[in-house]
């Protein structure tokens, strides 16, 4: 995915031509921003440790080689701390390990800088560090429990995975991600701990639900109080969006029993639009929590529960044993409608995780642009016309994200309504 | 400050966190906010759409009424007008009656007031003068009386005789 998508960028590889071009010319400047750097940073050594060439020793960004695609992933991920601008806030970290069971603390165990945003932790608290935001664990038994000083950490492409190592004693160990349901597909699986902490995706669905049951509540007494009274205020804005999902998805799809399964609709509608649209805040998290496929595959479970536990007996009826079709085609037909049950929440998961990343990874590889231009400030002329470019780019990526908010939000439940209607329609013939 | 972010894809493995929080959220928020927010609200539309449905039904009620109400107006108005009209032709007649009734009754009554005039004054001039043939009888006599007195003394005879004379005169 990633591969065709920055293929798909011509951008890309005309900025990747432009720094080939101009990386003799700067190499001087290059040794002496190194140095610049080193000394500044003397004691500060973990903090740009990201070699990919191993060791925890100084990295230096490379303008020709460098790939904008993992700082997209890193950007879009899931994490442990909470960053606002350059800022990062620690959050609660609830971790559990079969080998040494449930850990509480906050992130700021870790001892990030809290005014850099990558948010890597000097620390690790019972094996367990922070590592780029996220919370991951040292696989090895031999590294101490308890709260240690990590010299670094610093990670390696074995075989298109990355790994992280953190660099203790003049030794190196390898850390593992937290345990994940994908099964190794997507280069996850099953690891040494589960992380169920109040991460940047859960606290924005707190805040998003704590909203919206503030907005829902009070528009509700609005209701009551202004009784036969026309709309104002924010009742207005919630009533427009309330009657199109009631009167153009709930009702031409369920039929009489809209009332039943309108609740749910919006439930879902709103959840996901307000998701989309958090997590495209500028600097306020970059919250990514409608484009990760644990959240997706929770709604996409909850409507396949929903869907088939209201299936009537016509619905079962259409998919084990249709009516009036010969007996071979129904041999064809019964796997293919048995797999469609489970296609269509599939769908629903990937189209909605799909258009929320694929938005942001646009973004962000937008605003990687005036970096690469620039080559990382070492030629700040082409900076400054890539970032007008770039801008541009940026803010009509923005408004069409902001399209796909309301449009995702909207598919999604319109299909939702869809598989409920096809479920609880009454037989007609 | 560059930061070279070695990250993975990792949006697409579902952690157990996210899993677990995502789905106890969602349900809290389907239920809450469906049992705060969401149905109080259907209610709300359902009972306003009722009652504008409500409303607009009235409203073509009333204006049906109104149509109805307009057409017996004017039947009701043409009937006045008639009715008006009919009263004046027959206030026309009774007043016409009346005059002419006047004038006939007191064409009679004068006729009859000057007939009992004529009457009177017939009876007045027949009693004024049987008094003045009363009264120049008397003065005659007396004057013949006196005049016989001298000659003849009073003579019963004579004065018959004189009354026959006094009757017999015609005053014409």
């Amino acid at each position: 995915m990633r591969k065709i998508l920055i293929s798909c960028l011509f951008v890309f590889g005309f900025a990747l031509f432009l720094n080939a071009q101009d990386h003799s010319h700067d190499h001087h400047n290059h040794d002496h921003h190194n140095h610049d750097h080193h000394d500044h940073n003397h004691d500060h050594a973990h903090k740009d440790d990201h070699s990919s060439h191993g060791g925890c020793g100084h990295h230096e960004v490379d303008p020709a080689t460098w790939d904008p695609a993992p700082t997209a992933f890193h950007h879009i991920s899931d994490a442990n701390v909470f960053s606002i601008g350059p800022f990062s806030i620690p959050l609660p970290c609830i971790l559990y390990a079969p080998d040494h069971g449930l850990s509480m603390f906050m992130s700021s165990k870790f001892d990030f800088d809290w005014n850099a945003h990558e948010g890597t932790g000097h620390k690790a608290i019972d094996r367990y560090v922070l590592d780029l935001g996220v919370v991951r664990r040292i696989k090895d038994n031999s590294f101490p429990m308890g709260e240690i000083k990590i010299d670094g950490i610093t990670h390696k492409k074995e075989n298109d995975v990355t790994v992280g190592y953190v660099c203790y004693g003049g030794n190196k160990y390898q850390i593992e991600d937290q345990s994940t349901i994908d099964g190794g597909v997507f280069g996850g699986g099953m690891t040494s701990f589960y992380d169920f902490s109040i991460s940047k995706n859960v606290i924005s669905m707190f805040l998003m639900v704590l909203f919206l049951f503030w907005l829902f509540r009070s528009v509700a007494n609005t209701y009551k109080k202004r009784r036969g009274m026309a709309p104002t205020g924010k009742q207005s804005l919630v009533e427009a969006i309330f009657v199109f999902i009631q009167d153009e998805v709930a009702k031409p799809f369920l039929g009489h029993k809209w009332e039943k399964f309108t609740p749910f609709l919006m439930a879902l509608f709103f959840f996901i639009l307000a998701l989309n649209l958090f997590g495209q805040i500028p600097f306020l998290g970059g919250s990514n929590a409608t484009g990760n496929l644990a959240l997706t595959l929770v709604l996409a479970v909850i409507t396949f529960f929903v869907v088939n536990l209201n299936g009537n007996k016509h619905y079962w009826q259409h998919i084990f044993n249709f009516p009036d079709v010969p007996a071979p085609v129904k041999a064809i037909l019964t796997p293919i409608e048995i797999l469609g049950v489970f296609i269509k929440p599939l769908t629903l998961m990937l189209r909605l995780f799909a258009n929320i990343t694929a938005g942001h990874i646009v973004i962000i590889i937008f605003i990687s642009l005036i970096f690469m231009f620039s080559e990382f400030g070492r030629n700040m002329g082409i900076g400054v016309g890539a970032a007008a470019g770039s801008v541009f780019l940026t803010l009509f990526m923005m408004a069409i994200e902001l399209l796909v908010a309301f449009i995702q939000a909207f598919v999604f439940t319109i299909l939702t309504a869809s598989y409920i209607g096809a479920a609880t329609e009454e037989a007609h013939h | 400050m560059f930061i070279l972010a070695d990250f993975d894809f990792n949006v697409m493995r579902p952690g157990f966190g996210l899993l677990f929080w995502g789905t106890v959220t969602f349900l809290l928020f389907w239920w809450g906010v469906g049992k705060v927010g969401f149905k109080p609200i259907m209610n709300a539309l359902k009972e306003r759409e009722d009652d504008i449905q409500g409303a607009l039904d009235e409203a073509k009620k009333a204006r049906e009424e109104m149509a109805n109400l307009k057409s017996e107006h004017t039947a009701l108005l043409a009937q006045a007008r008639e009715e008006r009209s009919e009263i004046m032709r027959s206030a026309k007649e009774a007043k016409e009656n009346i005059i002419n009734e006047a004038r006939t009754k007191a064409k009679e009554e004068s006729s009859r007031i000057i007939a009992s005039a004529k009457e009177q004054i017939e009876n007045e001039k027949m009693a004024a003068l049987i008094d003045i043939k009363n009264k120049s009888g008397n003065m005659a006599l007396e004057i013949a009386e006196k005049i016989l007195q001298k000659e003849l003394k009073g003579s019963s005879d004579q004065q018959t005789f004189v009354q026959k004379l006094v009757d017999d005169i015609k005053l014409n």
